[in-house]
This record gives structure tokens, sequence and C-alpha cells, in this order.
């Protein structure tokens, strides 16, 4: 088993969150695991992005390389796409579809979706609409986590126990938001890939 | 014990401490500011009473070092790589002086100047102090690394410089823990005058160290961190430094063809080396950084065998190394399916929402472009040199830290008017307030801009040496009260602020305008906090 995965998005979004709960899953699934990730400078509202492999096998980068790439998860449509280099034939690709517009020369959105759109293998999803449904936008993140489990390579059980654990401090109604959240990005990627 | 989940820096804080650390000194500069937060919020850092408080700048952490290290303690000294600058004096000095409790120094450097101004080599600062290096190739050995590197530079009785890079500091991985080690009791050198360095004590210190260095070469010959790996194939040796090594087995996932001498340990195991240039016919060494591997087996004048790498263009002289470019370098051909597409805009980092640097900026550039086009702007290293990109693109310096200040005297000395200097509080008390001296003892015409946010912002927070005491410190250092200005950084303030940038532009002496107001940040944090 091996899953390298290339977490995107802009800076204060919070693609941080998502690699925990799929890094603390990994790891207690006894795989090896790296992560690295962007901090300092770049964390100002820049694209930023981490590497998050996970093998069954000792992992000697902590970098991934051209074309080796299982899963992009991106909270940012057009950051989604400054990857895709790294993405192999068969990788798949899932990400938010609500742009982030902190610069003046953000394309077209319309532009911006059809490149989404060539691609053989993607999940494009409206993170922040369905975690409004659920109940807070705080959850959105979750949303898009949900909707790489078809692609993860781990359990859906093993992640919700995960979820479990990492919000339990904030309370029973936080973790049935954040695991109705999961549920509903599953739900709409497996609507998306049949 | 089980595997814990850590940055290569958090491997590198808990190695200290399991180490039996006494004191972790530090300023906060990316890649290297989670070693000592770490440290911090460690609940043995209370227990045992570890001194980890910020210091004021780079030099001060290292001579707060040396200090523990003189009375028998085992101190770690953390900074980023241009820090290496600020502490070089007492550094290079501390290698004449030696040790007498382990004394490790970490530089984190940052190939491709991810949150840096260049991509210097920390392992040139090593060699030139003639101390040993390590340089891991993952979070493991950085913990390894420290957990041993105490006491071998108690054995030596010489700091050790451990290099870290970006990759690596900001890399999470499994580390195994070692057994907890007790702290050191106080004790001091045998030889009372071993820190007093005249020159005649100084000669002999210095003769001292030179006569270590083939003990040096010797550990790092049978340092489990340097490992000759052979191949089949002759035709190419491959020296891989550090995180290089990673780069290089991701495209030999089931072992390279090549012999391979992985380094981790300085100076360069000659035996090793020796035995690979005599089995090969040419050399590619594989170093993230500068060429500073290369060069020594290279050769200035490059007569011996042929050496490949960063001086050939085997590999790109700048940038750090990635397991693409080094698949290049043995030949691998590499080709991505997609492409990025043409439409993806650059989204280069900017002052967040809401920031008082935001206001500051926005009064001070309306001031000074209606009014006083012939201006300046010296900035510094901080959030607020985001102040370069738009919409401000307001300052027109940033060279390091506490730059501002002096360049806009040298400026001012040189005849320009108005020459404007902008720099935050913990840069300000960091290496600012010498050159504001220099400003005062001159009667310079200068407007000095401490755009204070009380808190060491671009690395995430930390405490800032002077909040609270900016203006007693201008006072103290002679700058006139009454030209001491406090305004808050506020859209409702702009008038005012707007008058007070004119009135002190037309003093003529040294002026320090301090917009106040705390970063959003934190001030954040702290409500999420309650």
């Amino acid at each position: 088993m091996k899953r390298d995965i290339i977490l995107a998005g802009v800076g204060g979004q919070g693609i941080l969150s998502i690699a925990t709960v799929i890094g603390k899953t990994a790891l207690k699934e006894g795989l090896y695991m790296k992560q690295a990730e962007v901090h300092g400078m770049s964390q100002r509202g820049g694209d930023v992005q981490s590497n998050l492999r996970i093998s069954d096998r000792p992992i000697s980068s902590d970098l991934i390389s051209l074309g080796k790439c299982d899963l992009i998860i991106s909270l940012e449509p057009m950051e989604s796409l400054r990857y895709l280099p790294y993405l192999s034939p068969e990788g798949w690709l899932v990400t938010n579809e609500t742009p982030f517009i902190n610069i003046p020369n953000y394309p077209n959105e319309d532009d911006v979706r059809a490149e989404l759109e060539k691609l053989p293998h993607k999940v494009i999803l409206n993170v922040d609409n369905v975690a409004k449904e659920i109940g807070s936008s705080r959850v959105s993140n979750i949303v898009l986590l949900g909707a790489t489990i078809p692609f993860l390579g781990i359990d859906y059980d093993k992640v919700q126990i995960s979820i479990r654990e990492i919000f339990a401090s904030k309370g029973e109604t936080i973790v049935e938001m954040n695991l109705k959240a999961l549920a509903a990005g599953k739900q709409i990627a497996e609507n998306l890939i049949k | 014990m089980s595997k814990q989940l850590l940055l290569g820096d958090e491997a590198i804080a808990q190695a200290a401490l399991d180490a039996g650390l006494s004191g972790v000194y530090a300023y906060p500069g990316t890649p290297s500011t989670e070693i000592t937060e770490y440290i911090q919020t460690a609940p043995l850092t209370v227990e045992r009473n570890i001194h980890s408080r910020w210091c004021t700048n780079e030099k001060t952490a290292m001579e707060g070092a040396l200090g523990m290290s003189f009375v028998g303690k085992r101190a770690l000294v953390c900074m980023k790589h241009v820090g290496m600058n600020v502490a070089a004096d007492c550094f290079i000095n501390s290698a004449v002086t030696g040790v007498k409790g382990g004394l490790i120094v970490v530089a984190a450097d940052d190939p491709s100047m991810h949150s840096s101004q260049n991509e210097q080599d920390s392992r040139f600062y090593g060699d030139f102090a003639l101390i040993p290096m390590y340089e891991p190739s993952n979070q493991q050995e950085a913990y390894d690394m420290v957990y041993s590197g105490f006491e071998f530079a108690e054995q030596i009785g010489e700091p050790v410089l451990m290099r870290m890079v970006t990759r690596l500091a900001h890399s999470r991985s499994g580390v195994e823990r070692k057994i907890q080690k007790l702290q050191n009791e106080l004790s001091f050198s045998d030889d009372p005058r071993q820190f007093i360095l005249l020159p005649g004590i100084a000669r002999k210190r210095y003769k001292a160290l030179l006569e270590k260095q083939d003990a040096f070469v010797k550990a790092s010959e049978e340092s489990l961190y340097n490992k000759y790996i052979d191949g089949q194939n002759k035709k190419l040796g491959i020296v891989a430094c550090g995180i290089a090594f990673n780069y290089l087995m991701e495209n030999y996932p089931d072992g390279c063809e090549y012999p391979v001498l992985k380094i981790g340990q300085y100076p360069l195991p000659q035996k090793q080396l020796l035995k690979l240039v005599d089995e090969c016919d040419q050399i590619l060494v594989l170093e993230d950084g500068q060429p500073f591997v290369e060069r020594l087996i290279k050769g200035y004048l490059g007569i011996g065998i042929q050496v490949k790498g960063r001086l050939d263009g085997t590999l790109s002289r700048d940038g750090e190394l990635n397991p693409d470019k080094v698949g290049m370098a043995v030949g691998k051909d590499l080709k991505p399916t997609f492409q990025i597409p043409s439409l993806v805009a650059m989204r280069p980092p900017a002052l967040c929402d809401g920031c008082g640097h935001r206001d500051m900026y926005t009064a001070l550039t309306e001031v000074l472009r209606e009014e006083y086009p012939g201006h300046k702007v010296f900035s510094d290293i901080g959030c607020y040199t985001l102040g370069a990109g738009a919409p401000f693109n307001a300052i027109d310096s940033c060279v390091d830290m506490g730059a501002s200040i002096t360049m806009a005297k040298g400026a001012a000395d040189g005849g320009l008017y108005p020459a404007v200097a902008v720099i935050g509080d913990s840069t300000f008390t960091h290496s600012g307030m010498t050159g504001l001296l220099d400003c005062v003892n001159g009667n310079v015409n200068v407007t000095v801009v401490i755009s204070d946010n009380e808190t060491t912002a671009m690395t995430g927070g930390q405490d800032s040496a002077g909040t609270g005491r900016i203006e007693a410190i201008c006072s103290g250092i002679g700058v006139l009260p009454k030209h001491i200005r406090v305004v808050v950084p506020l859209k409702k303030n702009y008038e005012e602020m707007k008058q007070i940038i004119r009135e002190e532009i037309e003093y003529n002496g040294v002026s320090v305008i301090i917009p106040r107001r705390e970063c959003i940040q934190t001030l954040a944090r702290k409500k999420r906090k309650k």
C-alpha cells in the first residue's frame, strides 16, 4: 500500500487539519508516514501545500516525485491545478470549487472549471455549501476529507474513529457534526464517480 | 519506546530534553522556531526549570549558551542560517575557548529561500570554526545526533554544529525516543583560564584546536552517520549529504546501482572518500545548499577525478534539491503527464486583512507620495516587508535585521531627504537599537517608524523582547521625548497619523513614530483560548 498525497490551498485555509486526520489514522494502522509542511512567510495568504506520504514500506523522500502523486486534495480550485505535474496518470484530484480570490489577477472562474473538467479523474464539489447545510462552515475541511475516502486506501471506519478522537475534547455535538460532514463528502464523491 | 510523530525541529527539541538539557537559547527564525517552541511547552521544562525564554538576538543566544556550558551544563542554541551571521563572533570564538558542558548549535538553512533573503550554507561556518558538524537525513537521525551530540561535544571539548534544512525541519515522521538522562551538575573547567581569550592564551587554545582536527576526521570515519554502501556499477560514485540521500534512494527503491557514500557527519571521512574515488570513474556530489563538499573534493583547479554536481551544471547552482532534480542527475528521465495550465496565477503572501502594518503603510505612503516625492523608505525583516507588494509598493530596501535604520542613516548622511526607516518592534530590539544610537549621536535627519504589533509575528507570534518599553528604550538611547510619537494604526486615525508623519519628517533630527496595535493573529489566538 502506498499513497502519495498533495494537500493544497491558500495560507490560513487549514490544509493541515486534513493532513492531521489522515496522518493520525495512518499511524494507528502501523503505516510509515512522512509529511512535509509549509511554515513561515508563505503562510500569509500565499499558496501553500503539504506533501503527505503513507506507505507500508519505509519512505525515503519527504517530497513526492513528478508524476507520482496518487491524490491531490485542494481547498481551492486554482490551487489544485498548481500541482498537476505531480499527479500520476491514474491519480485523482479532489477539490473544493469555491475560489479564494485575494489577488487582482485571479483567472476567470469558468476557465478554471474548464481546466479541471479536462482531467480524467476528478471530484469537484462545493464543500462550503455542504458544510453550511450540515450546520457550520467550520466543518468544510472535513467535507473535503470525506470526498477523498474512495481514494485514500484507508478504511472509512478507521477515519471515523480518528475524527472521534481528535474532536472528543470539543463535545459530542461537534464530533457528530464532523462525522456528518465526513459522510456527506464521501456520499458526494461516490455519486460523482459512479 | 513507541514512535512519536515529530517535525525534524521537534525531534531535535525532544532529543535535547532527553539528553539532559539545561537551557535552550534562541531568537525565532524560520525554519528553526519550532525547536524552542517545543521545549517551551514541554512538561519537563517546568519540572526541571530548563531555560527556554526567547533571546533578544542570535548573538545574545549564543553567548548565553556558552555561559551555560561554562558552568558545565548542556545547552542548545537554535537559529536560522542568517542568524549565524549575527552569532558568528561568539560562535567562531567558542571553538577557540572550547566548551565544558555539551553545546550544540543548530543552524537551520533555507535552500530555495522559502522564508529568507539568501541561501547561505551553514556548513561553511562549521568548517571556518574548525568544529565537527552533523547533517541529518531524517527525523530519527536528527534525534539521535542531538541525543548523543552533547556527550560528543563534552568528550572533544568543542561545540558541535547541527545543520538542518527547511524540508527536514518542517517535515513530520515517526521518531523513537531513548532513555531520559539526568541534567549535568554545576562544574567548571580544570583550566581556570580556558575562556579568557587574551592573545597569549588564545594562541595556545587555537593550536590545541588545530591539533584536534585529525581526531575529528577519525570520528567522522567511525561515525554511524557516514555510511559506505557498495554498488556494482563503478562508473559513478555518489556522495550524498544529509537529506540528499533520501532523494537519491527515492529514485532507487530497491537499492542504488552505484556505490554511495552517505554523509551525516563532518569533517568529511577521508578513508571512505578515498575508497570511493579509488573504485569509481567519476564522482557525483548531491548536497542541499551550496557546493561545499563538491568544492572540497574537486579542488579549485579541478584536475583530479571528474566531479559532477552543482558546479559543472549537472545540478542547478541554486535552489533546494528534490527527488526529480536528483533523478535527472543520475540519468532518470522523468516526464509529468499533466502540465500546470497557463491560467494559474502567482499567489504571493500578503499582509493579513485588518493588520496594523496595512494602516501604517496606507498613511505613510499617502503622505510620502503626495508631499515628498524625493523620499525613500528603508525597511527591514518581518511581516511588514510585505509592504513591498501591491497595493503599497511602499519600500525601497530589505537587507538584514536592523538595516532599515542604519541604511536610512547612511542615505541621510549622503544627502537624501526624507530618509524613512520602517522596522518592527522585535527587529528593533534584535538589531535596530544600536543603529538608532548611531543616528542620535550624529543627530541625523531620519524618521524611524517602529511598527509595533507587540510580537514577533512573521515566525508565528513569539514574545517580543521590548514589548511595553519601546518608548523608554528610544528615549534612553537619546531620542527627544517630544519626537517619540505613538499612534494607533486604524482607518479612523488616518488624518492624525498623516499629520504626525508630516511633523516628524519636517523636524530636522531623529524622530521615532510608533504605530502600535496588536497583531491580529495573536489577538485572535488569545480570544480563542478564552
